[in-house]
């Protein structure tokens, strides 16, 4: 007997969103995000999202779509292009009612607290800076152990980021839910999976399970980043990682990217944009993608 | 003042004098993990390398430790070591690291912002976010790298407080101020520290052909200083050869700090 089949569609997954739930969108800044997700809650009719990410265009696009209420980050930026600009005009015009600003390194601390069903976990950092005066629900906690001078140092008591949905992509995975990452750096996404009530995983390709690991050119057993316990649905979303990194299967595609920071700087370019790229669903937006490079080359 | 110390023949510009002034913030470190944030910053620290500490452990500021010292933004050197960001937050808690960061703002006490210009609920000008300066500041040795010092830049009170100076970091307790280290800040006018009274920012040097009016006047509060301030030593001849024809054969440096 082979554990259950959890493949589900782009909608299925997006359709076990309800509004006002905590997402957990995992990636970094502009690396392999689930932006085939993140696109399919564009056009959903999902509002008042509490986003949880370290982010790039994913919350950029989720804010100019007005679907945030909360949202939890360290840093928003498209790398190449340092400030996201849909990010920026968010936070001037004031559009998304809760922000929670932390330290990036707090933010994993959250993500591994909620993993290990912990209410907080204490670190360094935070203390004296701005991040606990513009969130006073973020707590201190004394030490109960002195330190070798007799002190009882006072901690941040960096509270849990639970989730209720954890959505990341991988490069690869199994029907069930194991999944491996074949680029540089897993990132954060097994804690994002682990933090959340359900998880979801895109992917790049769905192999079977040997396929995961054996092959002619064998991955190695450390690659396998994701178990099926932690998830609760796959989704194969080829370039669904697009624009952002999906390393070694295709790096950011840095002239959309161009294109889409000079579109979010004007509001009709960006209803043109909306127009061209959003309006459909996924297929849709490849085959835009791919009609504006034949565009650039010709 | 400028002298022709090279073997190109050409005069040392401001930009090579900054690489030589940051590869000095390093050259102490021992073997830790140098973290510059930036294209001068990272010049520096491999000029660092390459001369005062080949022990510094250095990365492609992605997820590779590199055995070799690469050009700036080339690819494919020997790797000594993986560094993905989840363990770069290891390292930053374990200390052994030093990190230069840029600096949006930076105020008379050593707090740093590049969060937000404006109220925080309501940003004037909304920057990258707090990123990890909180946790650096009060973790590991930090510097900061400031390209166009002005007192936009220099000013009284930061907006808002990313990183945390020594003065805010004794006041959060000793949690904070154990391992709080804002170890220099480069600029291109000058070379500073927070060693002034009060914890406050104090001119160690000025770079060849600025005076202490100049950087003062670029400085939106009173600088502290000792004595006599002394001239911002020029790369040697070696050390102009490694930028020029080794680590920045581009002259990408001039971009960042046009002469």
């Amino acid at each position: 007997m082979k554990p259950r089949d959890k493949q589900l569609t782009i909608d299925e997954v997006v359709a076990q969103i309800e509004d006002g739930m905590t997402v957990g969108i995992g990636g970094w800044s502009p690396r392999r995000k689930p932006m085939a997700l993140v696109r399919a809650i564009l056009r959903s009719d999902l509002k008042d999202l509490t986003i949880v990410s370290w982010c790039g265009a994913d919350v950029g696009l989720l804010a100019r779509a007005g679907k945030i209420r909360k949202l939890v980050y360290a840093f928003v930026s498209l790398d190449s292009i340092p400030l996201e600009p849909n990010f920026l005009r968010a936070r001037q015009d004031g559009t998304i009612p809760e922000i929670v600003e932390l330290d990036e390194g707090m933010f994993q601390t959250g993500l591994y607290a909620a993993a290990q069903r912990l209410p907080f976990l204490p670190m360094r950092a935070g203390l004296g800076s701005d991040v606990l005066v513009n969130n006073p629900q973020i707590a201190t906690v004394t030490s109960p152990y002195a330190d070798p001078d007799g002190v009882f140092e006072e901690l941040t008591a960096v509270p849990a980021l639970r989730l209720d949905v954890a959505l990341v992509h991988l490069n690869r995975a199994d029907v069930h839910g194991n999944a491996t990452y074949l680029g540089p750096d897993p990132y954060f996404d097994d804690l994002f999976c682990m933090a959340a009530d359900k998880a979801f995983v895109s992917c790049e390709q769905i192999l079977d399970t040997a396929g995961l690991t054996a092959g002619p050119e064998p991955t190695p057993v450390q690659r396998l980043l994701v178990s099926r316990m932690m998830v609760a649905g796959v989704v194969e979303t080829p370039n669904g990682a697009h624009f952002t990194t999906c390393t070694p299967d295709y790096e950011r595609d840095e002239k959309f990217q161009k294109h889409y920071a000079a579109a979010a700087a004007d509001d009709e370019a960006w209803a043109a944009f909306e127009e061209r790229f959003l309006s459909g669903d996924e297929d849709a937006y490849q085959a835009a993608v791919a009609a504006f490079h034949s565009e650039q080359e010709g | 003042m400028v002298s022709t110390g090279s073997t190109t023949g050409s005069e040392v510009t401001r930009a090579e004098v900054c690489a030589a002034a940051i590869a000095d913030a390093f050259k102490d470190d021992g073997e830790i993990f140098a973290s510059p944030m930036g294209m001068l910053p990272m010049l520096g620290v491999r000029l660092a390398k390459l001369t005062s500490n080949p022990d510094l452990v250095i990365s492609d500021g992605e997820s590779l430790f590199l055995a070799g010292v690469p050009p700036l933004f080339a690819k494919g050197d020997v790797v000594e070591g993986w560094i993905p960001f989840r363990k770069v937050f290891d390292v930053v808690a374990y200390g052994k690291r030093h990190v230069m960061m840029g600096a949006t703002q930076v105020d008379r006490h050593g707090n740093q912002n590049i969060s937000a210009i404006g109220p925080f609920d309501r940003p004037t000008r909304q920057l990258l976010g707090s990123r990890g300066a909180p946790g650096n500041t009060v973790n590991n040795r930090t510097s900061y790298w400031v390209p166009k010092h002005s007192s936009r830049v220099f000013v009284e009170q930061v907006d808002t407080v990313s990183g945390v100076g020594p003065k805010r970091a004794k006041e959060a307790g000793p949690a904070a101020s154990r391992y709080n280290d804002i170890h220099r800040i480069v600029t291109n006018l000058a070379v500073l520290d927070v060693g002034g009274p009060d914890d406050t920012v104090r001119l160690l040097s000025v770079h060849p052909g600025v005076s202490v009016e100049d950087v003062q006047q670029a400085t939106g509060f009173e600088l502290a200083v000792d004595g006599p301030v002394e001239t911002t030593r020029e790369p040697s001849s070696s050390e102009l050869v490694i930028i020029r024809e080794m680590l920045d054969p581009k002259s990408l440096r001039e971009r960042e700090v046009p002469s």
